[in-house]
């Protein structure tokens, strides 16, 4: 019941992946201003880890979340809905986990 | 203690606990025998069957009760796609369905079915045409939706999901755990499925309604017992009591309702209004009256769980690490909502408004202690 499926999360709406398809796409994939190694750190350790650094980026630049924690994969998007930054997209990576991009706006 | 976990468990019905008591000393005997304690036992039996088939739209003989609303869930999934092996081998399912279902659905995979997952929106609801869609493909043997949503409260389209399976020729199992009792349900179902106590009947009584003419072969070892749809020696005491629980509940409800649902839209109010970064999930009307669900950001789900209870208040949450499980819920991920600082509370008739109160009272102090420990200001 874990899988992750296509076309969940409101994904009609275009609104979480919308960004991270257009830059795959692109191959446009711009390095990272900043990466977060959480891995191996629980929810919501890895978000408040992401709010605490964010600022340290220019605006516009990308955040790089290094994750394992199932929460992170899903939880890291919503916070960007809620705090109006970008997630840019979400990559698994070759140790387990994933790298979640994510553009700060303000 | 003040109990905000109705949808985890209701407790027993006033209705309930009285009809039990009578029926374990006048309906203990085996109801498939001849004498006459057993036809007691037996009259109590198609009497509870005649009342639990009245309330939820069904005919007697298309009821069947089972030790619990897992079993009915796991007994109508499994039952119905082995009736319809012939036509297809596919099963559709919404993508936030209780974990019964989810858990019917793997085994039916790994015996070599096929089973799509219809998603949700950010509000838990299932779209009603992309589940028209799955369902129409060819070799769909059954589709599942469930009435609404056991951890956020939202209702599902049920009745344009049955319009849609007429349509297609396909049975349509409704899960209607979290609103038997609660609501009216919907019509059109091949197959419902409900859990006593979710309405303040007792634990160990499910509910399977099969409709005349659906397909229908259990997965089980035939046995003679409801009608060779549920295996083992029915509990007709807390059948009975089940059943007027039910009842009782059915006829409380329009009441029971709008007060609850006015205490659920302060929780939905006050939440965010008394606590900094909170995300209240879920449909805030098309939802359940009880249920209300929210999630504070940077919060640990279990530690706000373990602070609420010492302060005395029982909850639950679809967090990682709550439920003995290191994944979060899958509804609040399907969903693509804050899994983690998630608590759910849902209402037992009769909840006191000031319990309500107090509540909202000993959140803030709580959600900001354990983000102070957190070291987030």
């Amino acid at each position: 019941m874990w899988r992750r499926r296509s076309g969940a999360g409101g994904g009609e709406t275009g609104e979480p992946g919308a960004e991270a398809v257009a830059e795959t796409q692109a191959g446009t994939r711009e390095p990272a201003a900043l990466t977060i190694d959480a891995l191996g750190r629980k929810c919501p350790i890895p978000i408040i880890m992401l709010a605490d650094q964010i600022n340290q980026v220019p605006m516009g630049a990308v955040v790089e979340v290094l994750a394992d924690d199932p929460a992170a994969y899903t939880d890291i998007p919503a916070w960007c809905r809620l705090k109006s930054h970008a997630h840019v997209g979400s990559a698994e990576i070759p140790q387990g986990g994933w790298a979640i991009r994510v553009r700060r706006n303000y | 203690m003040v109990y905000l976990d109705a949808a985890s468990t209701e407790p027993l019905h006033p209705a309930a606990r009285d009809a039990l008591l009578s029926a374990l000393d006048s309906g203990w005997a085996d109801p498939a025998r001849l004498y006459g304690a057993a036809r007691r036992a037996q009259m109590l039996l198609e009497q509870a069957r005649a009342d639990v088939a009245e309330v939820i739209g069904a005919r007697p003989d298309e009821v069947a009760f089972t030790s619990s609303g897992t079993q009915a869930v796991h007994l109508g999934v499994l039952g119905t796609l082995n009736g319809r092996r012939r036509v297809g081998d596919r099963l559709v399912t919404g993508a936030v369905e209780h974990s019964s279902v989810l858990h019917a659905a793997e085994e039916h995979e790994r015996g070599g079915g096929t089973a799509e997952v219809v998603g949700v929106s950010r509000s838990g609801r299932v779209d009603a045409e992309t589940f028209a869609r799955a369902v129409s493909a060819p070799g769909t043997a059954l589709a599942c939706l469930q009435t609404a949503n056991h951890e956020v409260g939202t209702l599902q389209p049920v009745e344009e999901a049955a319009a849609a399976c007429q349509e297609a020729g396909v049975p349509l199992l409704v899960d209607a755990a979290q609103s038997a009792g609660r609501l009216p349900l919907p019509r059109g179902w091949s197959v419902l499925t409900a859990s006593a106590h979710k309405w303040g009947g007792p634990a160990g009584v499910g509910v399977l309604a099969v409709r005349k003419g659906t397909r229908w072969r259990s997965p089980y070892p035939q046995d003679e017992r409801e009608r060779r749809r549920v295996p083992g020696f029915e509990n007709v005491p807390a059948i009975v009591a089940a059943a007027a629980a039910l009842r009782a509940t059915a006829e409380e409800a329009a009441a029971e309702n709008a007060r609850l649902s006015a205490l659920v839209d302060r929780v939905r109010t006050e939440v965010p209004r008394l606590v900094p970064d909170v995300e209240v999930v879920g449909d805030p009307v098309l939802r359940l009256p009880h249920i209300v669900t929210f999630s504070c950001l940077y919060v640990e789900g279990e530690a706000l769980l373990t602070e609420l209870d010492r302060a005395g208040f029982a909850v639950s949450s679809g967090s990682s690490c709550t439920a003995s499980t290191l994944r979060p819920s899958h509804v609040l991920e399907a969903m693509g909502v804050l899994t983690h600082g998630n608590v759910r509370v849902s209402l037992p008739r009769g909840v006191s408004e000031g319990d309500v109160d107090r509540f909202l009272a000993a959140l803030p102090d709580i959600v900001r202690r354990i983000r102070a420990s957190l070291g987030v200001r």
